[in-house]
């Protein structure tokens, strides 16, 4: 093609990405959007004017030289493409389909003042999709330093902490506390969002290519302590995520049929109990499922139940039910990234905006019956900014439903705490680390992700990963000791 | 992957197994617990720890088949390998000389109470253990708890061996005799004869500690399954326990939630059996 001036550019709409039809969707757990062709994304990666400051790049946690990635992939040139790529990103097929890229990159582009932004995030997935099947960029390792480092969770930020510090020539130890790595993407995320196949793609080519050894059912805290992985490692990198599942303080929360996002979602992802009696695990949904929360988790707890309800109404010939996204501020205010919304939409969930539940009901074999709600308004912006919700007096009401999922957030977990003499912590329960380098108030041990700022995203607990791996690097080489 | 270096069939129903698992063995104390996935299609399950030696690297389960997993596992057999191990989780037992203590263990939760007698009678406690099970098939260990234990009353429900009660009379006996100054309980056993041990130490306010098994998937505060209700909220067993006052816990609550996956189990058990008899049994576990 021949070399298009900017008007031109301007001048072509965004490509947009083919996704399985939402009514075929429903009944499988296979990838929803199903990534974009040679072509499209050619043709999409035509529309970048290759700013001179790129404002893209800006937006980025891990700072990915987007023009750059680009311009190679028009060219046809996919191994510099991915070269690109790799310089400040290890996992882009996974950062390709989970990051929020409207408030990051495209929420930057300069496209998007007028028009459409240019979709970066599905051109890093065709990027990341491109490297996963080819390989052409070997994970180089530096001669080894003799010096060692555990890691600690092997979700978002450890697995990107482990590979840049293998990549230094650390010896690097990786240590997980369920029976397989990943973490948040393999227990938390669904297949259809991201499919598995692609987080051990990535993680086994590290494995094989930087030697980190990957220790499963390690509880850090309980198997070994911090203090103890102090005296066998120079480095300890904590990225354990913020697991611990929130409860409204309502009456009937432990009524059977309420559980936390992260119980229904490691049942359904981590277990698979969408394929249970094959696999052990089961997972239930009932015929009208109320998810309370409005994030990502929430959206992914409401698609998993409609999948759940679709594939047992087939199974037995009954009516699918209903699932209910039940959510105290408005639409305005979903925090969940916009396609998850969009897909959810799709794919039939109803949602009760400016809706708060203020009791569960249970039948008399404790078992969910019902929901008591009531009706909020939005009064003033609070401490987020973002206008708060106030009960509307005497609107109080009753819903039907028979399983109460509660995607509320999560904190960290308080297990790593355990004898970990000066690492300190927040009233929030995160620990306190540099937000540059990593560095809690406890001698050669750094902390990102999760951990570190409450539930938040892959994305920037890679970038936190990453930030601390530098530092680390820099540290165990001398050249930026402990003050 | 973990190694079952011995198997003991202590009753049709009732396994030991000793696993080679030393990241766990180091450190496990009495009143911990596992958690076990046999393989790839496994659910991860919670088993308390009957035994353990540093030295060898080993921990002792002890379980009784009343699902697909534990029946799987109970056909498994010593030089096979199961596929993930984690632990020790949980608080440990708070081990210290009370003075009298009783230790009370029904069925298959004679294993957990026995290094938790064991500890007490080292604090230097005067251990009155009562164990008791259906009848005298499901009973073991009755050797090792005499061995820890001060006295040992031995219960049957049907009376074909020792007495003929529940666990919970003899131990209203003990508390009642102003002699034995009981100063604190423990009990480990089916939800429901823990929640009858508490109401009978309960008028007495006598201290007493259970050790409470409930749904549980990950094991280390992530997914909530396993809360419990106690007086002042939910508690999460895997983290805050397994160890709680009895006094305190809402056993309606966590009777009704036991129940939960109750029809599911016995599909997991069916579809087993039926896969089982097309491929002839007895079914190897480890496949």
């Amino acid at each position: 093609m021949a070399e298009l001036n900017q008007k031109e550019r301007m001048k072509i709409k965004r490509h947009d990405m083919p996704n399985q039809d939402p009514l075929v969707r429903r009944r499988n757990y296979d990838e929803v959007a199903l990534g974009y062709s040679e072509a499209t994304a050619k043709k999409e990666a035509e529309r970048c004017l290759q700013c001179k400051d790129p404002k893209c790049v800006q937006g980025c946690p891990v700072g990915v030289l987007i023009p750059q990635f680009i311009k190679a992939l028009r060219e046809g040139d996919m191994v510099k493409a991915v070269e690109w790529m790799k310089v400040k990103n290890n996992l882009p097929a996974i950062c390709g389909r989970v990051c929020p890229q409207e408030t990051q990159c495209e929420g930057n582009c300069i496209l998007g003042k007028k028009g459409e932004p240019v979709a970066i995030g599905r051109l890093e997935r065709f990027v990341g999709d491109f490297e996963l099947a080819h390989r052409t960029c070997p994970l180089a390792k530096a001669a080894p330093t003799g010096k060692n480092a555990a890691v600690v969770g092997s979700g978002p930020s450890g697995l990107t902490c482990a590979v840049d510090l293998g990549r230094e020539g650390h010896k690097v130890t990786l240590f997980e506390s369920l029976h397989g790595p990943g973490g948040v993407l393999v227990y938390g995320i669904p297949e259809f969002r991201l499919p598995k196949r692609v987080v051990y793609g990535e993680i086994n080519y590290a494995v094989e290519c930087l030697g980190i050894d990957i220790k499963i059912d390690h509880v850090i805290g309980r198997t070994f302590t911090l203090d103890e992985l102090l005296n066998d490692y120079d480095a300890v990198f904590l990225g354990t995520g913020a697991g611990l599942p929130s409860f409204m303080r309502i009456p009937g929360i432990n009524l059977n049929g309420v559980m936390s996002a992260n119980e229904f979602l490691t049942r359904v992802n981590l277990m698979k109990g969408y394929l249970f009696p094959q696999y052990d695990t089961p997972v239930k949904v009932g015929r009208k499922v109320a998810v309370i929360g409005a994030g990502n988790v929430a959206m992914d707890a409401v698609r998993c139940s409609l999948r759940l309800q679709t594939l047992h109404s087939r199974k037995t010939n009954e009516l699918p039910g209903e699932v209910h996204m039940v959510y105290r501020r408005s639409r305005d205010e979903v925090p969940a990234r916009e396609e998850e919304f969009h897909h959810a939409g799709e794919e039939g969930v109803i949602f009760d905006f400016l809706t708060n539940p203020v009791e569960i009901l249970g039948d008399e074999k404790g078992n969910v019956k019902g929901m008591r709600c009531i009706r909020m308004r939005l009064g003033e912006p609070d401490k987020s900014g973002r206008r708060s919700p106030v009960p509307i007096e005497g609107s109080e009401f009753e819903m039907e439903v028979d399983t109460v999922i509660m995607a509320l957030g999560t904190s960290p977990n308080p297990l790593v705490f355990v004898e970990a003499e000066g690492l300190e912590r927040t009233k929030h329960g995160t620990a306190v680390a540099d937000p540059e380098t990593g560095r809690t108030r406890k001698m050669r041990v750094w902390a990102g992700g999760d951990v570190v700022t409450g539930a938040a995203t892959v994305i920037s607990a890679m970038g936190a990963g990453k930030r601390a791996a530098a530092d680390i690097d820099k540290f165990l080489k001398g050249e930026a000791p402990w003050q | 992957m973990y190694k079952i270096l011995k198997k003991e069939v202590l009753s049709d129903i009732i396994k030991l197994m000793v696993i080679h698992a030393p990241h766990v063995a180091r450190k496990a104390k009495a009143g911990q617990f596992i958690i076990v996935r046999i393989n790839e299609f496994g659910e991860r399950i919670p088993l308390t720890i009957a035994d353990y030696d540093r030295d060898a690297g080993t921990i002792t389960i002890i379980f009784q088949e009343v699902g697909k997993s534990t029946m799987q596992l109970g056909r498994m057999e010593t030089g096979q390998e199961i596929s993930s191990f984690a632990g020790p989780l949980g608080h440990p037992t708070e081990i210290e000389n009370y003075g009298t203590v009783v230790c009370v263990g029904g069925g298959v939760g004679i294993a957990p109470i026995y290094p938790i007698a064991r500890s007490l009678k080292e604090a230097g406690n005067s251990v009155i253990s009562i164990i008791g099970s259906r009848n005298k098939d499901l009973l073991f260990w009755e050797d090792r708890m005499r061995a820890v234990s001060d006295e040992l009353i031995v219960c049957t429900d049907d009376g074909s061996y020792g007495r003929r009660s529940l666990v919970t009379e003899p131990l209203k006996e003990l508390i009642e005799n102003a002699d034995k100054k009981v100063a604190r309980v423990w009990a480990i056993g089916p939800a429901i004869m823990m929640k009858f041990v508490s109401l009978a130490t309960a008028p007495y306010n006598v201290p007493t500690t259970v050790s409470l098994n409930t749904i549980m998937i990950d094991g280390t505060g992530m997914c909530g399954g396993c809360r419990v209700l106690l007086e002042d909220g939910a508690r999460f067993v895997c983290v805050d326990g397994p160890e709680f006052d009895a006094h305190k816990v809402n056993w309606d609550s966590l009777l009704s939630r036991l129940q939960f996956y109750r029809k599911e189990e016995r599909a997991a058990v069916e579809h087993w059996q039926h896969k089982c008899r097309l491929e002839g049994a007895p079914e190897e576990g480890g496949k």
